[in-house]
């Protein structure tokens, strides 16, 4: 059996090594090719009517006005008279053209008549007394977010039946994503039940109620109780590059994709179902993703719209790229959470009880609740949770899902129970590991180092006491955990008989740097540089690999490139063998050559090598999970430390962050620079969430205020300050195997930099973002303000 | 994506005058474009001509004169920032200038641009007009997302805040604005410019459709002490959420008379008549400049609750 094991230490060239990304040339002279980028020929321009209203009927549709104006090749209606619209925004029509303001002329002159219901678009707290039982149908995200044992999740889907076609194609995607065969099972004899009026069911819906231990004695107990009023606002993903694809018929039953896509093996199969055509029919490609973080898994009905006015036309290719607001105000929402939250501890700062009320939206159909109390497994528990169905438009996974929102509520709360003990926070967390799962000898180790790297004794002081002028400072922390389990991944690797060495995979870089680690594992395991690896991803033509989410990609890819390029190396070895006349296994592929390993003067150079090979290429494939293939190269389970330091003016209410410090466990660390680039891009986008962004509804109009780049704040350059990244590597952490790392650092930014303006200022401000409004009514409502 | 237009490039005053219509909505004046092209795209004006001013030589230059400073039109806010005499002699305005927008954006946008901008409000920029409403006529700021909204000045329909950062300065120092339109010249303090509309008809500036601003003349303010502050939630490129622009005469440490001027807190820059009197005549020391500041805000009616 071949040895797959990662090579330890003494026998690593490039793995673990700062290595600069592969395709950064490519980038950074403009050369990279974004799907927004491609322009075909003969490509036609779509354009999509979208509701403006936020709840209503559609009662006709008249595109006889728009078929007659001279450019425009074909008309699609997205949603046909009698459909219910949800959401301001959604796709009614498509129209595509010769150019974009033929097709913007086509549609302003369609005429749509819709009778306008009701809408509802916050989402404040619920009043007392108003939440029923939850009976409407559950989307994906829904069932992802709820949070209960395997069976009850399966009996809620089977009561409330599934707002999706459960199709084959949707059912493979949810086992790829590992959902419990229980839970698919009950998916997939579910009753369909689309989202209606009828359906739904009341706007405030409990999701969830459970008690643990016993609270009530526990309170009675407690000799310190702390409330308060924590949350996090619906934000958007707002991608740099937008949703959307290139879609044409070079046959009349084969489809050709360019696709802003996460998962560019998984789409054919999704595509398959509405299109009425085989998923092997469909090819989709992409080089280059600006952005996705959770928002570009699935097929969207623009999607599908642009393959449909490409048939009409003939085939011609079709783009529909979404414009900015489109983008922010329909593809994309992490759900809000907010909740009312009760935590009692002993004098010494033993955590017993919690009790959370809490609440949010994840648009029309709910949404779940988020894990509550984060990490710390309290022994006493009560927790309720009520979905605000509203008419915001449908929550995507968000970057680590849940995660972050039930970090800012947890370490808000306790960190207002370490202000009532008198205790600084760091001790109170210390305190209190021994609940905190699995990693929590990674988070003692962590806190540590990130106190150091803070100085945090140095620089902490009581809340409301370390100010100069109008200007106060503050420090917060978080914890958090993540999985990040590769998931399956087939890699195809051919060794040429010239020593060239090419790389098909099915997978995509979002831009984290999977092109980079594909290379380096293949230049370490064949000792050579990794410039001569030719890598081509992100086409379904390739191997299959899984879709890019739930940081699983990192784990995949290095296991199936590293098991390909050992079997690759072996077949290699065969034939050197012969030649060096020694078994195969004496040799080893180090600094461009093949040798004997103790005698590194009997080699050959790779090229030579390689031309033993005769006139045939060699392609193996790799892949993983492979059970009979030990051992396992990939992992799950990584914690996080994180802290901040703010600025608060107290007159204005203006936060800044002066300083972050994470922390970060991920397992063997393929290429350290893209790993510390990933944390410090979380800690960026953290800072934006926690100070910043914000979907703004209007409840009269029912529509998203700031739809655009300049109300939709993001943070600049200028905002951002001294980033410190430290990753947890050797003994310990190295033979884990590979973990993912793209979202868990994205978890505490906000509940860190929340604590800190907590700090600072003498009271927790509740929600995020910590705009300065937000900061002076915190202010002003402080006791004896 | 915005409609198609006509484009014209006149290259005198006289000629763009004509081609300009009488009434708003048919054609619109091109300078900078910095904030036209997005309101074009946003589909919030849609005209059908184009005049670009951008080849009018008259409508350039910086003079210095008797009366003071003469600003062209046409000079981009970066020209203006670079400016030695203005730096020198208007401190409070360069650096109001330095802080607007972005590099980029202070390279093509003009002072006559700046001025003439249309409000941020976010009702008026998502096309619900500038006094916005609902499809039933129900007003949407007061019971709305009004948290940029105005403070001071909004008694009537108009509840959007003045957009320029430099006119609070620019006000401060007493500037003038001129305009040129088919009825000759006029020339307006700028305070006066600007006013509050009361229909959906009006401008929120003294400017017809067919008259286009040529230049700003500042007075000499050798015996001012001036100085321009701004509250913005952003490090750079953000709007802010408050300016302050105050020009003192004074004797020694007395004020003789103040002129305090609150941006972004009103459809037009406010001038404090409450503050001025306050301050003309007393002895600046921070107790003084506190009762400034509150008297200010005495009478603010922030349309906002608390939020949490």
């Amino acid at each position: 059996m071949p040895d797959y094991a990662w090579p330890d230490t003494e026998h690593r060239t490039l793995i673990g090594k700062r290595i600069p990304r592969v395709d950064s040339p490519a980038k950074v002279s403009g050369q990279a090719k974004y799907t927004y980028d491609v322009r075909r020929p003969g490509m036609l321009y779509g354009k999509v009517l979208r509701c403006p209203y936020a709840h209503a009927k559609i009662i006709s549709v008249d595109t006889s006005a728009a078929q007659k104006i001279p450019g425009v090749k074909a008309i699609h209606i997205v949603q046909q008279p009698g459909s219910t619209i949800f959401w301001a925004g959604d796709d009614v029509v498509a129209i595509a053209a010769v150019d974009e303001p033929t097709a913007e002329d086509a549609a302003r002159v369609v005429k749509i008549e819709y009778q306008k219901l009701p809408h509802f678009v916050s989402d404040a707290e619920p009043p007392p007394n108003v939440a029923e039982p939850a009976v409407g149908p559950l989307s994906q995200i829904d069932i992802w977010d709820l949070e209960l044992p395997e069976e009850q999740i399966a009996a809620e889907v089977r009561r409330r039946g599934v707002s999706f076609r459960a199709t084959q194609a949707v059912l493979a995607q949810l086992r790829r994503f590992r959902m419990p065969e229980v839970i698919v099972d009950a998916i997939a004899r579910a009753p369909y039940r689309p989202l209606t009026d009828e359906t739904s069911g009341s706007l405030y819906q409990r999701v969830a109620t459970e008690t643990k231990g016993d609270p009530d004695k526990a309170l009675v107990e407690a000799e310190v109780v702390s409330e308060g009023l924590y949350g996090c606002s619906v934000i958007t993903h707002c991608c740099l590059e937008s949703h959307g694809s290139i879609m044409e018929w070079p046959e009349r039953n084969q489809l050709f994709s360019y696709m802003s896509t996460q998962g560019v093996s998984a789409i054919g199969a999704q595509l398959a179902d509405p299109l009425n055509v085989p998923a092997a029919n469909i090819r989709v490609h992409q080089d280059h993703i600006g952005g996705g973080f959770g928002s570009k898994f699935a097929v969207d009905r623009w999607h599908v719209a642009a393959a449909h006015l490409s048939r009409k036309a003939g085939g011609q290719p079709v783009r529909i790229m979404l414009e900015r607001d489109a983008e922010l105000e329909v593809a994309g929402a992490r759900p809000s959470a907010y909740a009312r939250v009760r935590v009692a501890a002993k004098r010494d700062g033993t955590i017993t009880t919690w009790e959370s009320r809490s609440w949010g939206t994840g648009g029309p159909g709910g949404g779940g609740m988020v894990p509550l109390p984060y990490i710390f497994d309290v022994p006493n528990q009560r927790k309720e949770h009520i979905a605000v169905r509203n008419n915001i438009g449908p929550g995507r996974a968000w970057r680590a899902p849940s995660h972050p929102q039930a970090a800012v509520i947890t370490m808000g709360a306790l960190n207002d129970l370490a202000a009532k003990l008198d205790m600084d926070p760091l001790d109170l967390w210390m305190k209190n590991l021994d609940i905190a799962g699995q990693r929590k000898e990674t988070f003692r180790e962590e806190l540590g180092i990130a106190a150091e790297l803070m100085e945090w004794k140095q620089k902490w002081q009581p809340r409301g006491q370390n100010k100069f002028g109008s200007l106060a400072r503050g420090l917060g922390l978080s914890i958090h955990l993540w999985g990040g389990r590769g998931h399956a991944s087939d890699c195809d690797l051919t060794i040429h008989p010239d020593g060239s060495v090419d790389i098909k995979m099915g997978t995509q870089d979002l831009g984290t740097g999977t092109r980079t680690v594909i290379s380096v594992v293949a230049a370490e395991t064949l000792g050579i540089p990794i410039s001569a690896i030719n890598l081509q991803i992100g086409d379904s033509q390739f191997p299959s690999s899984g879709v890019s989410g739930g940081s699983s990609s990192v784990g995949a890819v290095s296991a199936s490139t590293r098991r390909a390029a050992i079997d690759a190396r072996d077949v290699l070895f065969s034939k050197v063998g012969l030649v060096l006349n020694v078994p195969p296994d004496q040799l080893e592929c180090v600094n461009g050559t093949v040798r004997v390993k103790n005698n590194p003067n009997n080699s050959l150079s790779w090229k030579q090598a390689c031309s033993k090979l005769g006139v045939m290429p060699i392609t193996v494939r790799g892949r993983n999970p492979n059970t009979v293939k030990p051992p396992d190269l990939t992992g799950s389970g990584v914690g996080g430390v994180q802290m901040a330091e703010v600025e608060v003016d107290i007159e204005t209410g203006v936060v800044k962050v002066k300083k972050m410090v994470a922390v970060q466990d991920c397992g063997l660390i393929i290429d350290l620079k893209t790993a510390e680039s990933q944390c410090l891009g979380a800690l960026i986008m953290g800072i934006s969430y926690a100070l910043f962004e914000e979907k703004i509804m209007d409840l009269t109009s029912g529509r998203m205020l700031n739809a655009n780049m300049q109300f939709y704040r993001l943070a600049g350059l200028a905002d951002i300050p001294e980033l410190v990244v430290h990753f947890m590597t050797g003994k310990g952490y190295d033979e884990r195997g590979v973990i993912g790392l793209g979202e868990p650092p994205v978890i505490s930014p906000g509940a860190a930099i929340s604590t800190a303006v907590a700090n600072a200022i003498g009271v927790s401000v509740p929600f995020l973002p910590l705009t300065p409004n937000r900061v002076l009514d915190a202010l002003a409502r402080k006791p004896g303000a | 994506m915005m409609r198609a237009f006509d484009y014209v490039s006149p290259s005198t005053k006289v000629e763009a005058i004509h081609l300009l219509e009488t009434r708003w909505g048919k054609t619109e004046v091109l300078a900078g474009g910095t904030d036209l092209v997005a309101l074009m795209k946003d589909d919030v004006v849609a005209p059908m001509r184009l005049v670009n001013i951008k080849d009018i030589k008259e409508l350039k230059g910086i003079v210095s004169g008797r009366e003071g400073l003469g600003i062209g039109a046409l000079n981009t806010l970066d020209e203006l920032a670079d400016n030695e005499e203005l730096r020198r002699n208007y401190p409070a305005l360069a650096d109001a200038l330095v802080d607007v927008a972005s590099t980029q954006i202070r390279n093509v946008a003009t002072l006559g641009g700046n001025l003439c901008q249309r409000p941020r409000c976010w009702y008026f920029r998502k096309g619900f007009g500038l006094l916005p409403k609902d499809e039933a006529g129900k007003d949407l700021v007061s019971e709305g997302e009004n948290r940029y909204h105005a403070i001071l000045g909004n008694d009537g329909p108009a509840k959007f805040v003045s957009p320029s950062t430099i006119a609070s300065a620019l006000i401060a120092y007493g500037a003038k604005i001129r305009i040129e339109g088919s009825n000759g010249h006029r020339e307006v303090p700028l305070n006066e410019f600007y006013r509050i509309p009361k229909t959906d008809i009006e401008r929120e500036y003294d400017l017809r459709a067919n008259e286009i601003v040529t230049e700003i003349v500042i007075p000499s303010a050798q015996d001012v002490k001036a100085a321009h502050y701004e509250v913005r939630q952003k490090e750079a490129f953000d709007w802010p959420l408050a300016v302050a622009a105050v020009a003192l005469k004074m004797n020694g440490s007395r004020v003789l008379s103040a002129r305090i001027v609150m941006g972004h807190v009103a459809p037009v820059p406010w001038r404090s008549a409450e503050a001025e009197q306050l301050l003309a005549g007393s002895i600046i020391s921070e107790e003084t400049a506190r009762r400034a500041g509150e008297a200010g805000v005495k009478n603010a009616t922030p349309p906002f609750a608390q939020c949490l």
